[in-house]
């Protein structure tokens, strides 16, 4: 048995990374993110690590890649304006395989936006924000306790597939305070070191039946090439169109033919549901709600709420709609998953839609409607 | 003319740090014919030999640009990053792992333009990089566009009636910022630049090496500056070392490009300032 203790989801997202091995912070201040740098600076150097903060939100990524690059898991943490600004990068460390934890704790947008308000608005942008077409893994947390074992998960993700992973944190959660149980013990994973001769040569050589080259902390001797540009499994640049192809598309395969090691989703009562609630991050805690309101009314209603965001549970969710009547999609947005789960669905059920732009929260109340809306 | 006759170097055969220091598979180098970016190149490679220095702990970080397909050239733990960005990137590299040499090639663009950010910050915060800026005053790698360098009334395809901005001063605007060693270097002049390199890379905290290059392609070709050689010779005949130009009137400097060290001051280096804190944060943790 763990310590129960009480925390905020900022502070349990920074909590968790350290449990993962997190020893680089590099970020920059930005509502409602800013308590995930202040809790590192405070632990990192308590157990060795280094907290740095940065002139400015491509600073961070960019020092944070560095830092990895050098053999130390890392981390950068944003809000929507600084989660744009760090797309560019983002792209970089897909393409050249750095595994990193980038967190976004989003807030009402666009632009400027509601800087203190939650939304989930910044969903699109992490499946589509940096140029190219680039493999994503995307997890959604909907509690403080959520906070600190996704964060070890986004961790052990990024090391074992060598990518940059993106933690979906909301205003909701990221200030949220309640009682979490912190483990005795948790499973770390590290990156797939070098243990073969030729890495110096060959540094992102696949061996056959794999997908993720292993790696090299530079100053071990390997002494590698790591560029932005389109490379063969000599880590230098390469025209070739047929080197191109390859490794795009074995970037996209790293992560799509590991989908079920990746994707997580969470169903709550969908045994005998006929209407399913979607949705995640904080708008679970209303939904949750909705759906025993419903429940009381007589409504078999259940919940089907991806924690992996990217991939999205695609297969879970059309197996799921062809018993269902209806799905309602809850989000802190105009309307972004929602097209995700249209598509997924077809034409299995019939499809409602919540969303909020104004800054508030979804209530109970507002989802309800719309599971018992014909 | 600059006397050299007191600027000490080991005799290495330019083959010799060829095979050791690069990466022959990987030339020959994408540069122009004339380009000055090969020397300044080999002037890493001979500052690097005389250090004595690891190749294994040695790091090269560049930007985009000409300047940085250097970086990829180079038998070091090499990493080409996105554009401005490399003093950034080679933060985290530094801060990760305060042991390895991390130097940092870039150019003017890169460096002052797009990453001007990173570069006044990296020098403010005193962290242990050595930045080589291979200036040619123009972006070379898009064809010929003005940069922060570029001279006033200078021509590029994007100053297609003169430049109408001011040109930077890198290593003063580095100095400014706060780097405790700033100095400048040019193509022409190898030996004092080699020597600079040398002292950037064993200064404790942030060192400065603009040389400036030759663009004999787009800058010369654009402003009629003649060959790569007449770009050499002109570097040779208009430049004064620090110490004259410290005699000379304002008006005097015009055109002059002035070599030497430009600041130099010890202050704490920034990691090892963090690795004091948590020294000191394990024994309140001890007591």
């Amino acid at each position: 048995m763990g310590k129960t203790v009480l925390m905020q989801g900022n502070e349990a997202c920074v909590e968790g990374a350290l449990a993962a091995g997190m020893r680089l912070y590099a970020g920059y201040p930005i509502t409602p993110s800013t308590e995930i740098a202040e809790f590192s600076a405070v632990r990192l150097p308590q157990v060795g690590g280094k907290f740095i903060q940065m002139e400015d939100e491509i600073a961070s990524i960019a020092c944070a890649i560095g830092g990895s690059v050098a053999g130390v898991k890392s981390m950068t943490a944003t809000s929507g304006p600084g989660f744009s600004l760090k797309q560019e990068n983002l792209g970089y460390a897909c393409l050249a395989e750095i595994p990193l934890v980038v967190v976004d704790v989003q807030r009402a947008g666009p632009s400027t936006g509601l800087p203190t308000s939650p939304s989930q608005g910044d969903i699109m942008m992490a499946r589509w924000g940096t140029h190219g077409d680039h493999p994503v893994i995307a997890i959604a947390p909907s509690s403080v306790s959520e906070a600190y074992n996704l964060a070890i998960r986004c961790f052990n993700l990024a090391e074992k597939y060598r990518t940059p992973v993106l933690f979906m944190m909301d205003e909701i959660i990221g200030h949220l305070r309640e009682g979490i149980e912190i483990p005795d013990h948790v499973e770390v994973i590290d990156r797939p070191t070098v243990d073969y001769p030729d890495a110096k040569r060959m540094p992102y050589q696949i061996k056959e039946g794999q997908l993720v080259p292993k790696m090299a902390a530079f100053g071990e001797g390997q002494r590698y090439n790591i560029t932005g540009l389109i490379h063969d499994e000599s880590g230098f640049p390469t025209n070739s169109t047929e080197e191109a192809e390859k490794l795009v598309t074995r970037l996209m395969h790293k992560i799509s033919d590991n989908y079920d090691d990746i994707v997580q989703v969470d169903q709550v009562n969908m045994e005998d549901a006929e209407v399913a609630i979607v949705c995640y991050g904080g708008t679970m805690r209303a939904a949750i709600t909705a759906m025993e309101k419903a429940r009381a009314k007589g409504i078999k209603c259940g919940i089907f709420r991806p924690i992996t965001i990217w991939p999205f549970p695609e297969r879970e969710l059309l197996a799921a709609s062809e018993k269902l009547k209806k799905v309602v999609v809850a989000e802190h947005n105009y309307g972004q998953i929602v097209l995700e789960v249209e598509r997924i669905i077809k034409n299995n059920c019939k499809l409602g839609f919540v969303g909020k732009v104004n800054g508030t929260v979804i209530t109970p109340e507002e989802i309800l409607a719309k599971v018992e809306e014909d | 003319m600059i006397d050299t006759s007191n600027v000490s170097e080991k005799t290495v055969n330019t083959s010799d740090l060829i095979y050791k220091y690069m990466r022959p598979e990987h030339l020959p180098h994408i540069w122009c014919p004339g380009c000055g970016h090969g020397i300044i190149m080999r002037d890493v490679a001979q500052a690097v030999e005389n250090l004595g220095l690891d190749r294994d702990k040695v790091v090269l970080v560049s930007g985009i640009g000409c300047s940085s397909r250097a970086a990829g050239y180079m038998d070091f733990n090499t990493i080409h990053t996105t554009h401005g960005r490399a003093i950034a990137f080679a933060t985290g590299i530094k801060l990760a792992n305060p042991e390895l040499e991390v130097i940092v090639l870039t150019g003017d663009g890169d460096a002052s333009a797009i990453g001007g950010n990173h570069l006044i910050h990296a020098a403010r915060r005193n962290i242990g990089l050595t930045v080589i800026v291979m200036n040619n005053t123009i972006y070379g790698m898009t064809g010929g566009q003005y940069s922060p360098t570029t001279p006033r009334k200078a021509f590029g395809t994007t100053a297609p009636y003169g430049n109408l901005d001011r040109a930077f001063d890198l290593a003063g605007l580095a100095y400014g910022a706060g780097a405790s060693y700033a100095a400048r270097g040019s193509a022409f002049h190898t030996q004092q630049t080699i020597q600079m390199i040398q002292e950037g890379i064993r200064h404790q905290g942030f060192s400065i090496i603009d040389v400036a290059s030759v663009c004999p392609t787009y800058f010369g070709r654009k402003n009629k500056k003649g060959s790569a050689v007449d770009m050499l010779r002109w570097q040779k005949e208009n430049s004064v070392t620090v110490e004259q130009a410290k005699k000379m009137t304002a008006e005097q400097l015009q055109g002059k490009l002035v070599i030497g060290v430009i600041h130099q001051v010890q202050y704490p280096e920034f990691t090892f300032e963090y690795q004091k804190l948590i020294q000191r944060l394990a024994k309140e943790r001890e007591e």
